[in-house]
């Protein structure tokens, strides 16, 4: 049974885009501010800590969710996946859902943007043709005060279209 | 915003639980899916000296048909319950309400049991709960106990759950809405807590029972005969709207709500309900 | 998805910018190439900024390292509207360990100055109250400590006493002449009170057939950027200097007044700014009060401070565009022509006038008849303050005011003269021949055409499809209305148009104020790779993109090979007052500095190339990379080679040109004149136009107005890059359909402030977002060498009116209050609610009901206890026992007579605070009746009010009846919006419910004869 006292500063490590991490924090330091303050990991951003805007969202075990709702000690042995880590690990290619959203300028200051990309590369996932009504509803769990949303459903929209394209090419010449 | 300090105990087991909650009782705050405790914490509104995370214990994490029930344990979320393959077919009103419920995001780590033990009177989960009439398992070191739902939300965030007690699981009866379901609710934007949410199950050949969510300090019920004409219903209605009262906020006055109640009734009770005619 | 891109056929064929007037003669004027090249100037070429921010490597301000031993900072804010700060104790808070400095308004006095006002009048405001708070939400005290954890735990340790002080939040009331003044030196809450005439409005409305007059109401909101605001300051002691890091985003006239209030001259406070910034749309020129504050939190503390806004602070405390009450008529004449406006304006800044406000009441002056050509005009400004946060800058800056108040007129003209809305449009609007065109007021309209932008955006059976649309929907009875609005979109502010605040003659002692000098610096290195920095701020808007283009466009150079640094360092980079990035100045400002810097390298780079090509510049031409020979284009060198000779070979350098590559572009457009000594004044350099067109449904069950097209016609000269500018004009729309919508700063009559989460403060997401069209036409502006006007404003402006208009044509009523929220549209068409006659009420709560009356949460109930009303009585005046029947109590104390203090542990389910309450007992009447009023304070808030408690004997016991009336303020008003009515009847339920049980028969009988000083008062210490 894991416990942190009050006032200790404990370890606490677990996977970030493959790679393990650590660091010292306590039993209430949000899993976003451990990312960004100790481990250094600042492309996840926070903009409310109270989990409607969405600008947090981190996959933990591949599921997109709130990280300013989350202990760092929650994430304990976990795997945790971030904006950094959505791009290729090796070549440093864009993902096709990166690429669409500069072709559709999905975004423009670009503080949203780290949590609608965990959101849609987990949510395209599971849901690789989604209707214009589910991609709303997902992009629904996060506010873009710059954009207006328009670029970003046609980018998420292009980019499954893409990435099915791509997997069943894949499947093709297997 | 950032959160007090607090102890965090992450037990791995119902007993160690329990344990920690017979230990510490008031002072403690159980913890799932934390969809709606992390930010009360951050904004310190809440301020627990202990937090009880009970997110990985194993034993809690099962959706199980108990014959005329599905349970569901402590640590199911809210997004595996949505996208549970059996979901529709037993329990087709959880089925149409379930994706109202916050967002995709929150969804994921929400947990049904967290939604219901926080007794928000505008969610959904709770509202479902008390229009199928499920019940909910308490646990503590001194047995167990199963609650109706009328029984466990006893009003604006306050449930029967003793200080020692742990919601282990929720049960919803199987089937009930098969005959039909429907599911609306009105908010200022997708995914906030309602201005209102109706929800409606057809019973037998006879009764509909409807549960209205956003208007009072808990979900409330109405049965009614499931032949009403549209006059008899909208007497029945607005005699219930005036009965509940209905919140006024800064989004919506009571008024609103009473009329929101008023219009919506309708077209739910006929989806369950529809004209012999 | 039904959207007309920006595709460059469908903008208008191109034709020369014809620039008049301007000083910069030797600029040579630009027209978009439109022929497809990758990255050219005019084309939609993608971010440069995109790669960077697309993979979590944006540089913003919250990311970047800080110096060993920074501190963190928390503010302590004010849960009162208004109060005087009788004491702070800090005592609790330094002792926290972590905590290095609990800073009040009593030391920063000390150490610097009140913040310049744009108006000589004595409103007096610090970094951190002085004295008295004056909104919820008010900076009190600053805790610093090792982390922002700790800063919080200190805060809450942190006890100030108030006493308080009459409340005013609604500018009508705060303009009357017994209403509780904000500022006593000030003497009025109407701080200035400015008519102007313009032409003969009078004669205008004399003469009039008609005279068409409405009233509006503009309320508070704000473009909430997703990152909040940022500071980082460090002092240092040997050079009694500071150095600040934030995300501050101009204008840079706000320099000196923080250089001013640090009692530091400019130089020594310098301020730099980050790569990247999560947004801002005006409102990060109000972080600057922050940066003097945490300037001074470093000074005290000798370590460097960084403070990171939270979202609770932002939304209650940041800042807000300001409310206004306009009152509008028109003198018209039969068909529809307005002749003349008369306006006041009754502006709302909060409790302090920030500079450089009251800007949004001024920067629109020029512009205030909009579209049209009207000659006569009255206009009556007045600023006025109440106990709300300070207004300030946000995306539209007084546009979005004047707009919905004009173009509701015009609706109202329509419809009170039976004509066609557009038909009042048309007759009214400036002849495309009049321009450039000077108004009434002294703006100087550069160029458009704003019949054929009308008729374009009506064409193509759009107004056809909108009024089938609108004909079907009403046959089936269904609310279906179609809105309109035309909106001058102002670009590039004149700094001096808010010296029209102030009378001629004393303008005339201080001196002109005018202008709005642009900068922008292109450096070549000795390999030549290009660098640019600019006298803007980023916020998101691409003009690193932009400015690349522009650059390349000069140099035959792709844009990739510009670095474009957007940093701003006051001590090392070119800027002037007007730096910053605000009012749409890019386009019409920036911009053409940036043209004018690059042609100067390009023109040097020409004059070095001209001299190792044997040939003359005029004959030198890039591209590619090269330069070369127009006539011999074999005749060439890299550029990279001829742009290193300036630092290779000084030798090689013709004429009289000097080594190096380094040219600054200045652009001061001559058009932006003072004001006139008849204060004409010619408020922006450029104007855009747009026209907005829309229908909108009401959904008959839940009154939701459902936007079900919205078309958006666009002149703003030259696009520099269209898809940049479609990505401004969409974000600006969704702003708009916020403000109309779902946004709004809501406070209730006693200041409490209800809106302090997102859950609250309503930002549209996707799933309310409709799709639209935009369209566009180019009339370039003849007063900017790229022919471009500002384009990021204008949906703020337009969008609000028009789905108003639309909603007023649905409804057929004339008010129409923003944000049109289901519940108002509900009160509007919804009749007398009747209750049935046989209905019984239900109790709900045990006998319980509580509700809401203005500010104050209300509710009664009653119950019987088996007691006798003395016992109940005795109970309810005995300190030990009240102890036992107040929830969550833990100490009781007497202060005087009739006067209890107690500490409680308040709340509902989880959420519990711990308070202070004194009750003050009044109206006494033994064992029957009492009055109770006081207040509570705590980390949560406080709340204020008053109840009665009736006792009356039955048989079986007493009943007791009880009322209370409370007001609740702070952080569970902000945020606990949406339960605060039921759970102040819990709570006090819970009261009634405990004295029930507490008290029991067989304790303290009825046997206080009536020899003996009855048992309460001896507990009060009475009677003795
Ligand atoms: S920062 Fe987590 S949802 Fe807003
Ligand atoms: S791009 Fe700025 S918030 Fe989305």
């Amino acid at each position: 049974m894991r416990s942190v006292n009050r006032d200790d500063h404990v370890r606490i490590s677990f996977e970030l885009n493959g790679a393990p991490v650590s660091g010292l924090g306590e039993s209430r330091t949000l899993l976003s501010d451990f990312l960004r303050g100790t481990i250094g990991a600042t492309g996840t951003h926070v903009g409310c800590e109270h989990g409607v805007c969405g600008c947090c969202t981190v996959q933990i075990d591949g599921v997109a969710q709130r990280s300013c709702l989350t202990l760092a000690v929650q994430a304990e042995g976990r795997s945790v996946s971030t904006v950094e880590g959505v791009a290729d690990r090796e070549t440093g290619e864009l993902s096709p859902l990166q690429k669409a959203f500069t072709k559709h300028h999905a975004l423009q200051c670009g503080f949203c943007t780290p949590g609608i990309l965990m959101s849609f590369s987990d949510f395209l996932n599971r849901n690789p043709e989604p209707t214009v009504e589910e991609v709303k509803e997902v992009l629904g769990g996060h506010i873009c005060r710059c954009t207006g949303y328009d670029g970003l459903i046609k980018a998420i929209l292009e980019a499954a279209e893409e990435m099915r394209a791509a997997s069943t090419a894949a499947t093709a010449s297997r | 915003m950032k959160p007090h300090k607090f102890d965090y105990v992450r037990p791995e087991t119902v007993a160690e639980a329990l344990d920690l909650l017979a230990q510490y009782g008031g002072d403690a705050r159980v913890m799932a899916g934390g969809q709606s405790l992390m930010a009360m914490l951050n904004l310190r509104l809440v301020q627990p000296r202990v937090i009880v995370d009970i997110s990985r214990i194993a034993e809690l994490s099962d959706i199980s048909d108990k014959g005329s029930m599905i349970e569901v344990g402590a640590t199911v979320t809210q997004a595996r319950v949505e996208n549970w393959d059996r979901l529709n077919e037993t329990l087709p009103f959880i089925a149409r309400a379930i994706p109202f419920v916050g967002h995709f995001q929150t969804r994921n780590r929400g947990t049904v049991c967290g939604s219901i033990a926080h007794a928000d009177p505008s969610s959904e989960l709770p509202l479902s709960l008390a229009l199928l009439q499920g019940e909910v398992v308490l646990r503590s070191k001194k047995g167990e106990r199963v609650l109706p739902a009328r029984e466990f939300q006893l009003g604006l965030l306050t449930t029967a759950r003793r200080d020692d007690e742990l919601v282990t699981a929720v049960r919803f009866p199987k089937s009930i809405g098969v005959n039909g379901a429907a599911f609306r609710e009105v908010a200022r934007r997708h995914g906030d807590f309602a201005i209102v949410s109706l929800g409606a199950v057809r019973l037998n050949g006879e009764t509909v029972r409807m549960a209205v969510g956003g208007m009072a300090d808990a979900p409330r019920t109405i049965e009614l005969p499931a032949n009403l004409s549209d006059k008899d219903l909208s007497e029945r209605i607005d005699a219930f709207a005036w009965d509940l009262g209905g919140l006024e906020d800064i989004h919506a006055t009571a008024r609103y709500r009473r009329d929101l109640l008023r219009r919506m009734a309708l077209p739910i009770y006929r989806e369950v309900a529809p004209c012999a005619a | 998805m039904g959207v007309v891109g920006v595709k460059d056929q469908e903008l208008l064929e191109v034709k020369p910018a014809e620039r008049t007037g301007s000083a910069n003669a030797d600029v040579r004027p630009w027209t978009p190439d439109r022929s497809g090249r990758s990255g050219a100037l005019g084309s939609a070429m993608t971010r440069l900024e995109d790669p960077a921010l697309l993979t979590g490597a944006g540089r913003y301000c919250d990311d970047a390292p800080v110096a060993v031993g920074t501190l963190y900072a928390a503010i302590l804010r004010s849960p009162k509207a208004h109060a005087k700060i009788l004491s702070i104790d800090v005592s609790a808070a330094k002792a926290l360990p972590g905590v290095h400095a609990v800073i009040t308004g009593e030391d920063i006095r000390a150490i610097s100055d009140p913040f310049l006002v744009a108006l000589k009048a004595p409103i007096d405001q610090w970094s951190l109250a002085v004295d008295a708070v004056r909104f919820v939400g008010e900076a009190v005290a600053v805790v610093v400590a090792d982390d922002r954890y700790i800063a919080e735990d200190g805060v809450e340790l942190v006890n100030v006493t108030y006493e308080d002080l009459p409340v005013v939040v609604d500018c009508l009331k705060a303009v009357q002449p017994d209403a509780p003044v904000l500022h006593a030196p000030a003497g009025t809450n109407e701080i200035s009170n400015r008519r102007f005439v313009y032409g003969e409005p009078d004669k205008a409305f004399a003469e009039a057939a008609h005279v068409v007059k409405t009233e509006l109401v503009y309320p508070r909101s704000s473009y909430t950027p997703m990152e909040c605001f940022v500071v980082v300051a460090e002092y240092h002691k040997a050079s009694q200097s500071y150095d600040v890091y934030s995300n501050f985003q101009g204008p840079f006239s706000a320099h000196p007044v923080m250089a001013k209030a640090l009692r530091v001259p400019g130089t020594k406070l310098r301020l730099r700014t980050p790569a990247d910034s999560g947004g801002s749309f005006g409102i990060k020129l109000s972080v600057f009060p922050y940066i003097v504050l945490m300037a001074l939190a470093s000074r005290i503390t000798g370590r460097p401070v960084k403070w990171v806004e939270d979202r609770f602070e932002h939304l209650s405390a940041a800042s807000s565009g300001p409310n206004r009450v306009t009152t509008i008529e028109a003198a018209v004449d039969k068909d529809g022509r307005i002749h003349g406006l008369r306006m006041d304006c009754l502006e709302d800044y909060g409790a302090f006038l920030r500079a450089p406000m009251p800007g949004p009441l001024y920067r629109m002056h020029g512009a205030l008849t909009g579209a049209y050509d009207i000659r006569h005009l009255d206009v009556t400004n007045r600023v006025c303050l109440t106990n709300k946060m300070p207004a300030a800058l946000i995306r539209g800056f007084g546009g979005p005011q004047i707009y919905f108040a004009l173009e509701r007129l015009v609706q109202r003209i329509a419809v009170e003269l039976g004509l066609d809305p557009l038909d009042v449009i048309r007759r009214n609007l400036i002849n495309k021949e009049a321009f450039p065109y000077r108004t009434a007021s002294g703006a100087l309209y550069d160029s458009g055409d704003y019949a054929q932008a009308i008729e374009k955006a009506l064409a193509d059976g759009r107004l056809e499809e909108l009024k089938a649309r609108r004909d079907a929907a009403r046959a089936e009875g269904r609310y279906y209305g179609i809105g309109f609005a035309a909106v001058v979109e102002p670009g590039m502010s004149n700094m001096g148009y808010l010296s029209t605040l102030v009378p001629a003659k004393v303008r005339e002692r201080v001196g002109p104020k005018n202008g709005a000098v642009s900068m922008v610096t292109v450096n070549v290195d000795p390999v030549g790779a290009v660098s640019v920095t600019a006298d803007v701020t980023v916020q998101g808007q691409g003009h690193q993109t932009v400015i690349a283009q522009i650059v390349a466009e000069q140099l035959g150079l792709t844009p990739q090979e510009i670095l474009v640094n957007l940093e701003i360092d006051t001590q090392k980079d070119q800027w002037s007052i007007a730096a910053g990035s605000y009012s749409c100045r890019f386009s019409p400002g920036t911009a053409p500095a940036a043209h004018i810097a690059a042609q100067r390298i390009r023109d040097k780079v020409a004059r070095i190339a001209a001299k190792q090509l044997n040939t003359v510049a005029e004959d030198i031409d890039f591209a590619n990379g090269m330069v070369f020979s127009k006539s011999n284009p074999d005749n060439s060198m890299p550029f990279s080679r001829a742009a290193g000779t300036a630092h290779w070979s000084p030798v090689l350098m013709p004429g009289n040109d000097q080594p190096g590559l380094r040219e600054i572009g200045v652009w001061s457009p001559p058009e932006l004149e003072p004001p006139s000594s008849k204060d004409e004044i010619n408020t922006s350099l450029t104007y855009g136009f747009v026209f907005d067109m829309c229908g909108v449904e009401i959904d008959p069950i839940t009154m939701e107005v459902r936007v079900d097209r919205y078309v958006s016609m666009h002149d703003a000269g030259y696009l520099l890059n269209p898809l940049i500018a479609e990505g401004q004009i969409r974000g600006a729309f969704v702003q708009g359909l916020a403000s109309a919508l779902y946004e709004e700063f809501v406070y209730d009559e006693s200041g409490a402030f209800l809106s302090g989460t997102f859950a609250d403060y309503l930002v549209p997401t996707a799933c309310e977002v409709p799709e639209i069209e935009i369209l566009h036409i180019e009339t370039p502006s003849p007063f900017t060498p790229l022919g471009a006007k500002g384009l990021a404003e204008g949906n703020c402006m337009s969008t609000p009116v028009c789905i108003a208009n639309a909603v007023a044509d649905a409804l057929g009523v004339e008010s129409i209050q923003l944000p049109i929220t289901p519940s108002r549209i509900n009160d509007l068409l919804a009749g007398e609610e009747s209750r049935p006659a046989k209905q019984i009420q239900t109790a709900t709560d045990g006998g319980s009901t509580s509700a809401r009356a203005g500010h104050m949460l209300t509710g009664k109930g009653e119950f019987v206890v088996a007691a006798a009303p003395e016992q109940i009585w005795n109970s309810l005046l005995d300190p030990e026992k009240l102890k036992t029947v107040i929830p969550g109590c833990h100490t009781v104390s007497v202060v005087e007579p009739f006067k209890y203090r107690a500490e409680v542990t308040l709340g509902v389910g989880p959420i519990k605070g711990r308070f202070v309450a004194d009750v003050q007992l009044s109206d006494l009447q033994e064992y029957r009746f009492a009055r109770l009023s006081g207040g509570m304070s705590g980390p949560l808030g406080g709340s204020e009010g008053e109840g009665t408690v009736t006792l009356e004997a039955l048989p079986e016991g007493t009943k007791v009846s009880y009322t209370y009336s409370v007001g609740v303020s702070g952080k569970v008003a902000a945020v606990g919006g949406r339960m605060l009515e039921r759970a102040a009847g819990m709570v006090i339920g819970q009261f009634f419910e405990r004295l029930s049980r507490v008290v029991k028969p067989e304790e303290d009988g009825p046997a206080n004869t009536a020899s003996t000083t009855p048992r309460w008062k001896r507990f009060l210490g009475l009677g003795r």
